[in-house]
C-alpha cells in the first residue's frame, strides 16, 4: 500500500470504483484507426437494439447494404444523398480545422437553397442558356450560404459572440424564412412549395444521357458529385500546400501564436465563416437543380447536421469525407426502404452518440480500481 | 471524518514532528532502477539508475534534451516507463495516472502552472482533492490553505483570484496544492528560470523548511550556482542516462559544467566595441495598459540603435511584457509614438511590425511563440512562410521549408528527432532553441528578446548570447528584457532599469555598477543613483 494511507489514522475498507482518467499517451494507430473502430462499434450497439426491438440485425444489415450499395441503382440513389453531405462537411470541415463550430449548416443550405429557386425563378428568363442559368444559381447559393455565415463570423470576430449559438439561431430563422417564401409570394397554389424549375434550371443527371448510354437509364444521380469531388480536391491542396491554408492551421493550433506570427485572425475567422457557410449554400443550390427541382418546405433530411458528424468522422480531411459521406449516405438510402422504419434515423443517433463518447474512451480510459475510504 | 480532514489531521502531525534528519539506514524517498524511456523515434531516458534519500535536496542537471523532465514525469506518474521499477520509501510502485502518484505521496510542479486563472487559490487547491465531499467547507479550506502557507513560509491570500498573482505566488499555490495532497516527495521542474532572484531565495527558504520536516525534494534547474547552493547531492544526466551523482560540497561550477556536456567549458564572452549606429527603434512618452486595464507604461522613452544591445533590467511584472509587446504590434497603446527605422508605426499590426524588420522572442514560448501540434519544420516557417524561398505564389514549399528547418537544427544544435515532430514533444530549452532560430535566422532590424536564454542549458546560453552579440555587431538593435543582471552586463551596451512601468535610469553598462541598478530596479528615485550618465550614442556615431 501506499504512503498516503500508512499514515491515515482511522480504519479503512476498500471499495471498488469507477475512474476516468487521460490516457498518458495515445498510440499514433489508433488516431487513425478510431474512426473505423468507432463506426463498427455504432453498429454493434445498432445491432443489439434491433436485436431488442425483434428484429434480426444481421438481415436488416445486410439488406440495407444491398439496397445502398449492391446495384448500379443503389450507388445512383446513395449518391445523391452523399453530394450534399460532401459538399456541406468540408464546409463544416474547414471551419473546424480554425476551431469554428459551424453547427447552422443546416439553415446556410436552406438560404443557399432559397437564392437559387429565386435566380431560376425569377431573376433569368426561362430561355437562358443552362450553363449560364446553373451557373448563376450556384453563385446565387453559395453567396446566400456565405451571407448566412458571414453573420456570425463577423460577431465572432469583432464581439467574441459565440458562434455555436449564432450558427443555431440562424438555422431556425433560415427555415422560418424559407416556409415564408414557399408557402407565401413563391407559393404554388397555397402548397409549401414552388412550381417546377425550367429545363435550363435542371442539373444534368445520368439517365439524361440514356439515349447515348443504355445503361445510364434510371440513374437520376446528377452532376453534382463531380462538383462536389472537384471541391473536395480542390480544398485538400489548398489545405496542404497553400499560404492560407497553412495560416489556418497555425490558427487552429494557438491563435494567439498565428496573431504574434503576423496572422490576420478576424480577417480569416469572417472568410472561413463565409466559405463554409457558402459551401451549405451551394449544397443548397445543387439539391434543388438535381434533386428537388423546385423549393420546398421539408427538403433535407438534416443533411446539414449529419454533416458535421461526417467532417468530424472524416478526421477534417477532405478526401476522407467522401468515402464517410458514402457511408452515411447508403445508411440514409438502406434505411429509408426498410422495415422497421426509422433504422437509419436510429443508426445516425447511434453513431453520434458512439463517436462522441468514443472519442472520449480513446482519449481517457475508464478503470475499476479499489480504493481505500475511512471508515 | 471527511477525507480532506484525515488529510488536514496528517500534515498537522508532520508539523508538530521533531525535526528530521536524513539518515542513510531509512529506505530512500526514492529509488529508480534502470527506467528506460522510449519516445517513437527517441531513448529519452536510458538505464536511469536515480537514488533520492529521505529528507535530502537533490538537484537534477543536464543538457537540454538530457532526459530530466522525461525523468521526473515517469516518477510522476505521467509517463510510464518503458523498463524499469520504481520504489517509493522502499514500496514497489506501478503508477498509472499521476493521481496514483500522489497518492503514493509524489507531487510534481510543471514548468507550465495548470491552474485556473479566474479561481481563488482555494479553490484551485481543492479542485484536484482526490474524493470532493459533496459540500465544500469553504471556511475550512481557506483556513487549511493559510496553515499549509505558513507552516513552510509561503504565504498567500486564499480567497485571492489565480490571474491576480504574480508568476512566483502562482508557483506558491502549486507547491502548497501539491503538499495539501499529502506529497512526502516534491519535485520541481525548472522552478527558478521565472522567478526573480530574491523570490528564488524565498523559494530555498520553504524548500529547508520542508526537508527540515522530512520532506524530499528533486528538482531541476540549469543555474549552477543555484544548484551549488541549494543541493546536498546532483545526479548529471547526459543524452538520457546518468553522468553521475555527486556531493554539492564536493565540486565546482566548472566540475559540475564538464560532467554535464562530457568537454570543458569556457565561461568567457568576446564583445567587442562597437560605435552604435542610426536609431532603430524608438519609444517616446508611450503609455500602455496591462491586461488588467492598469497602467503598465507610463510616459516610457526608450532608443534603440543599430549595432546596440540596450538591456532592459528590471523586477518581472513592471512593464516588461507590456513594452515588448508594444514594440511587436500586439498590444495597442494608449499615448505616445513608436517608430521603427524612422518610420511612425503607432499602433500598427503585428503583420507591419514583421515587415518593419521586428523580429520577438517571445516570454512564453508554448503559449506565443509556437504553436505545439504543428511540427518542427512547420515552427520555424510561421513567420517566414509568406516570402521567398518558402512561400511562392500562394503555395508554400514544403520541401523548401523542412531543408531550411534542418539547417536550423544544425546551426542551433537544436536535439529534436526530426524536423516532422510536432513541438510540444521537445524539451524545453530546445523548443526555446526553435524560437530563437526562427526570429534570429530572419536577420532583423530590430530585435526584442525576453529572457532569451531560459530554460537553456549553460551550452545554449553561451552560444545564444554569442549569436546576440554577433547580429549586434553585424548591424542589429537589440532590446534585451531579462532579470540576469549577469547577463545583461556580459552583453549589453547600455542597460536601462525599469520600473513601474517607467525608464529609472539608464547607464552605459561599461561604467554601470550593480548596486546602484539593483536599489533602481526596487524602485529608488535617481538621485542617489544618478551618478554616472548614459554614454550619449549619437555623439559618438
Ligand atoms: N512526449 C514526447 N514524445 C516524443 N519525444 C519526447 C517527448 N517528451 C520528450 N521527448 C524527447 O525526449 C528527450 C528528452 O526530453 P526532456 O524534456 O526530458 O529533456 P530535458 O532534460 O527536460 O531538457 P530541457 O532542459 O530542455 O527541459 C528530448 O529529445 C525530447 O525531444
Ligand atoms: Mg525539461
Amino acid at each position: 500500500m501506499t504512503a498516503q494511507s500508512a499514515l491515515g489514522p482511522t480504519p479503512e475498507k476498500t471499495v471498488t470504483r469507477l475512474r476516468i482518467e487521460q490516457r498518458m499517451e495515445q498510440p499514433t494507430w489508433l488516431r487513425y484507426a478510431s474512426p473505423i473502430i468507432l463506426v463498427g462499434a455504432a453498429l454493434l450497439v445498432g445491432a443489439l437494439l434491433l436485436r431488442l426491438a425483434g428484429a434480426n440485425p444481421w438481415f436488416v444489415y445486410r439488406q440495407m447494404f444491398s439496397i445502398a450499395f449492391g446495384s448500379a441503382y443503389g450507388w445512383s440513389d446513395t449518391t445523391i444523398k452523399a453530394v450534399p453531405l460532401i459538399v456541406i462537411g468540408l464546409g463544416v470541415a474547414l471551419a473546424l480545422r480554425m476551431r469554428l463550430f459551424n453547427v447552422g449548416a443546416e439553415g446556410q443550405f436552406f438560404i443557399g437553397a432559397f437564392m437559387a429557386t429565386g435566380v431560376a425563378l425569377y431573376i433569368l428568363p426561362t430561355n437562358a442558356p443552362a450553363w449560364l442559368m446553373l451557373l448563376a444559381m450556384g453563385l446565387g447559393g453559395f453567396i446566400g450560404g456565405a451571407f448566412w455565415g458571414f453573420i456570425p463570423g463577423i460577431l465572432k470576430a469583432r464581439l467574441n459572440v459565440n458562434e455555436i449559438i449564432t450558427t443555431l439561431m440562424l438555422t431556425y430563422v433560415a427555415v422560418l424564412w424559407n416556409n415564408y417564401w414557399v408557402y407565401g409570394p413563391w407559393s404554388e397554389r397555397g402548397f409549401g412549395m414552388t412550381s417546377t424549375f425550367p429545363d435550363n434550371a435542371w442539373m444534368p443527371r445520368f439517365t439524361d444521357y440514356a439515349e447515348q448510354i443504355p445503361a445510364l437509364r434510371g440513374m437520376t444521380a446528377h452532376f453534382g458529385i463531380f462538383v462536389a469531388i472537384v471541391l473536395a480536391i480542390v480544398m485538400w491542396i489548398l489545405l496542404r500546400s497553400s499560404k492560407w491554408g497553412f495560416e489556418i492551421s497555425v490558427i487552429g493550433d494557438n491563435n494567439r501564436a498565428a496573431r504574434y506570427a503576423g496572422i490576420n485572425l478576424s480577417r480569416n475567422i469572417i472568410l472561413v465563416m463565409m466559405i463554409s457557410g457558402g459551401f451549405a449554400g451551394l449544397a443548397g443550390m445543387i439539391e434543388v437543380a438535381g434533386v428537388v427541382h423546385r423549393l420546398q418546405e421539408r427538403f433535407s433530411p438534416g443533411y446539414g447536421f449529419t454533416a458535421i458528424i461526417i467532417a468530424w468522422l472524416a478526421k477534417l480531411n477532405p478526401l476522407a469525407i467522401i468515402p464517410v459521406a458514402y457511408l452515411f449516405g447508403g445508411l440514409l438510402v438502406g434505411g429509408d426502404a426498410i422495415q422497421p422504419a426509422g433504422v437509419a434515423a436510429m443508426l445516425q443517433g447511434v453513431i453520434l452518440f458512439v463517436v462522441v463518447g468514443g472519442e472520449m474512451l480513446l482519449t481517457y480510459r475508464v478503470r475499476l480500481e479499489k480504493v481505500a475510504v475511512a471508515a | 471524518m471527511t477525507p480532506a480532514q484525515s488529510k488536514h489531521a496528517h500534515v498537522a502531525t508532520i508539523a508538530a514532528g521533531e525535526p528530521w534528519r536524513a539518515s542513510d539506514d531509512a529506505p530512500p524517498a526514492v529509488e529508480m532502477r534502470g527506467i528506460t524511456k522510449r519516445f517513437p523515434g527517441v531513448i529519452a531516458n536510458n538505464q536511469v539508475d536515480f537514488t533520492v534519500k529521505r529528507g535530502e535536496i537533490h538537484a537534477l542537471l543536464g543538457e537540454n534534451g538530457a532526459g530530466k523532465s522525461t525523468l521526473m514525469n515517469v516518477l510522476a506518474g505521467l509517463y510510464k516507463p518503458s523498463e524499469g521499477t520504481i520504489w517509493i520509501h522502499g514500496e514497489r510502485v506501478d503508477f498509472n495516472s499521476p493521481r496514483d502518484a500522489i497518492a503514493a505521496g509524489v507531487g510534481m510542479v510543471h514548468q507550465h502552472f495548470m491552474l485556473v486563472p479566474v479561481q481563488t487559490v482555494a479553490e484551485n487547491i481543492f479542485l484536484g482533492v482526490r474524493e470532493t465531499p459533496f459540500v465544500l467547507d469553504y471556511k475550512q479550506m481557506a483556513a487549511d490553505v493559510r496553515r499549509i502557507g505558513t507552516q513552510y513560509g509561503m504565504p498567500v491570500d486564499p480567497n485571492a483570484k489565480i490571474w491576480q498573482l504574480s508568476v512566483g505566488e502562482q508557483q506558491r499555490v502549486e507547491i502548497i496544492k501539491i503538499l495539501y495532497h499529502g506529497a512526502q516527495v516534491l519535485i520541481l521542474d525548472e522552478p527558478t528560470a521565472v522567478l526573480t532572484p530574491q523570490e528564488t531565495l524565498g523559494l530555498f527558504a520553504t524548500l529547508r523548511t520542508m526537508v527540515a520536516q522530512g520532506k524530499t525534494v528533486i528538482f531541476i534547474s540549469h543555474k549552477l550556482d543555484e544548484v551549488l547552493s541549494i543541493a546536498d547531492r546532483i545526479t548529471v544526466l547526459r543524452a538520457g542516462g546518468v553522468a553521475e551523482t555527486v556531493f554539492a560540497r564536493d565540486v565546482n561550477k566548472v566540475q559540475l559544467a564538464s560532467l554535464m556536456v562530457g568537454r570543458e567549458v569556457l565561461f568567457r564572452l568576446e564583445k567587442p566595441e562597437r560605435a552604435p549606429g542610426e536609431v532603430r527603434l524608438a519609444l517616446s512618452a508611450v503609455e500602455a495598459l496591462d491586461n488588467k486595464n492598469l497602467p503598465a507604461l507610463r510616459k516610457l522613452t526608450l532608443k534603440v540603435h543599430s549595432c546596440e544591445i540596450v538591456g532592459i533590467a528590471g523586477v518581472a511584472g513592471n512593464g516588461q511584457r507590456e513594452l515588448a509587446e508594444v514594440i511587436c504590434g500586439l498590444r495597442a497603446i494608449s499615448g505616445g509614438v513608436i517608430e521603427v527605422c524612422g518610420k511612425t508605426v503607432t499602433n500598427a499590426a503585428p503583420i507591419v511590425m514583421i515587415n518593419a524588420g521586428v523580429a520577438y522572442v517571445p516570454e512564453d514560448r508554448s503559449t506565443t511563440g509556437s504553436a505545439p501540434n504543428l511540427s518542427l519544420a512547420e515552427n520555424t516557417a510561421i513567420k517566414s512562410y509568406r516570402d521567398e524561398p518558402v512561400g511562392k505564389g500562394m503555395f508554400v514549399k514544403r520541401n523548401t521549408m523542412r531543408t531550411i528547418a534542418g539547417g536550423l537544427i544544425d546551426r542551433f544544435n537544436i536535439s529534436a528527432p526530426s524536423t516532422a515532430t510536432p513541438v510540444r514533444k521537445l524539451s524545453g530549452g530546445n523548443l526555446q532553441k526553435v524560437i530563437l532560430a526562427r526570429e534570429i535566422s530572419k536577420r532583423p532590424r530590430v530585435l526584442v528578446a525576453a529572457y532569451p536564454t531560459r530554460g537553456l542549458d549553460i551550452g545554449a546560453t553561451e552560444a545564444v548570447r554569442k549569436i546576440l552579440l554577433d547580429e549586434r555587431n553585424d548591424g542589429a538593435a537589440i532590446l534585451l528584457i531579462s532579470e540576469d543582471l549577469d547577463e545583461i552586463f556580459a552583453i549589453a551596451d547600455r542597460i536601462a532599469v525599469l520600473y513601474e512601468g517607467r525608464v529609472m535610469g539608464e547607464f552605459a553598462s561599461a561604467d554601470a555598477d550593480r548596486e546602484t541598478i539593483g536599489l533602481m530596479m526596487a524602485g529608488h528615485a535617481a538621485d542617489t543613483a544618478h551618478t554616472s550618465p548614459a554614454r550619449n550614442p549619437e555623439a559618438a556615431s
